[in-house]
């Protein structure tokens, strides 16, 4: 099959806003991840709650926070308007945020677990040679917990991928600028007559994630074997 | 140059209470397990933060409670050989080997990575990973990556345990000549008299985290 110009726009703003959450997400979360596994600090329960708060709650509650936050006249989406010239209400980059929103704490959970896999014995063996907590996060901690780093980054991209409710309550359902492959495919499904369109884009939303998934296990098989 | 040390640490049930001062030479740390050597090794490179201590080394203070200070162990230039290899897993031999070399001051007097190679011979292992050596392998590129890094103290746990007889024996004079010619106080925890008879200028021996004897010999 073929896909019209329609399409592949659709398709086109869904990977840009999957693959902008994402890769904004990953730094925040890598720093968010270490702090759960290796942090004693007070507060550490709240952290790991408030990360997870999008994963709990609905949607479009997360959505709506968004807005209220992030939108023009929001305390956040104000000053950041003002100062850096950066717009989230009503733009692809609002739909990223939301999809980076949704997807951080899939992301934190994979990494964590990756993190916490690391024997802190042989961190303690890179500090006694004279590596700073910095570096042995650098050269020890980071490449051996790359499988779930990978894992992570990969389920938040699929999760990107596919987020809907927070995404249509923050940025609409907007042609061309936030209606990513999951809102085209509500626009058709609404439509009277429009199953048709709709039956192809849920083909393409499936061979686009069953594409993502066989590449992360592609990733985390070729990491495996070089350690080998 | 010494080492003192004057703790006072409870983890769980069990409580070490110590004050020594560690000449510079030869120390050997002996006891039933249990009795708190690896916890004393650990509180002196600073892998273990007690309640109440005072740690020096020469006239550098590690560790000084009442008055806060706290030197991290990357700053303290000890060399750790613990009782497991402990080495990188994603690195080669020579990863492992040269970790530490660029972390630590220069020093005209240190060792090189080829005298290190040759004595524990270690030139056929330098590609691969530690995964494929067998465990008294490992356990010399621990003690290589230990030296390269140009420690100003050792700290020995047993570190012959996992290593074969032949090497043990080749291993061991090996380590006299490196003290010798860096002139680093070593403090060597072991369960086997034989390691350290004829080594030791001092024996320190511990009993359910109290000093029972201290002798210089």
């Amino acid at each position: 099959m073929s896909l019209s110009d329609a399409e592949w726009s659709i398709v086109w703003l869904s990977l840009k806003v999957a693959v902008v959450a994402t890769l904004a997400s990953a730094i925040p979360a890598i720093g968010v991840a270490w702090l759960l596994a290796r942090g004693r600090f007070w507060g550490r329960t709240a952290l790991n709650v408030l990360v997870h708060i999008p994963l709990v709650v609905p949607p479009v509650v997360t959505g709506y926070v968004l807005l209220r936050v992030f939108g023009r006249r929001g305390p956040v989406g104000a000053w950041l308007e003002q100062y850096l010239g950066l717009q989230f209400s009503f733009r692809w980059t609002g739909a990223a945020l939301a999809a980076a929103v949704m997807a951080f704490p899939l992301v934190v959970r994979a990494i964590r677990l990756g993190i916490e896999h690391v024997d802190r014995k042989v961190e303690e063996s890179a500090a006694t040679l004279g590596a700073s907590p910095w570096w042995v996060f650098l050269t020890i901690t980071l490449p051996l917990a790359l499988p779930g780093l990978l894992a992570g980054l990969l389920i938040g991209f699929a999760k990107a991928l596919g987020e809907f409710g927070a995404t249509i309550t923050f940025v609409s359902n907007i042609p061309g600028e936030t209606q990513t492959l999951a809102l085209a495919i509500y626009t058709q499904i609404e439509r009277p007559g429009g199953e048709a369109a709709a039956t192809r884009l849920i083909w393409l939303s499936v061979v686009l994630s069953v594409l993502a998934l066989v590449a992360s296990e592609l990733m985390i098989r070729r990491q495996q074997r070089s350690d080998a | 140059m010494s080492v003192t040390i004057d703790v006072a640490h409870r983890a769980g049930a069990f409580d070490l209470e110590l004050r020594e001062t560690v000449p510079a030479g030869f120390t050997a740390l002996v006891g039933p397990s249990g009795s708190g050597k690896t916890t004393t090794l650990n509180i002196i490179a600073g892998l273990v933060r007690p309640a109440r201590a005072v740690v020096t080394m020469g006239d550098e203070v590690w560790a000084d409670t009442a008055r806060g200070t706290w030197v991290p162990p990357h700053r303290r230039r000890v060399g750790y050989v613990f009782q497991e290899p402990r080495l990188f897993p994603h690195f080669t031999v020579r990863q492992n080997l040269l970790y530490g070399r660029g972390l630590q001051p220069e020093d005209a007097t240190a060792i090189t990575t080829g005298e290190v190679i040759q004595l524990l011979s270690l030139g056929t292992l330098l590609d691969r990973r530690p995964a494929r050596l067998s465990g008294g392998e490992q356990q010399r590129v621990a003690l290589g990556r230990v030296l390269l890094a140009n420690p100003q103290l050792l700290l020995l746990d047993e570190p012959l345990a996992s290593v074969d007889q032949a090497h043990r024996l080749e291993i061991l004079p090996y380590l006299d000549r490196f003290r010798e010619a860096h002139r680093i106080p070593t403090i060597y925890v072991t369960h086997t008299w034989a390691e350290v008879a004829g080594r030791a200028d001092h024996v320190i021996e511990l009993a359910s985290g109290r000093v029972v004897e201290s002798t210089r010999r």
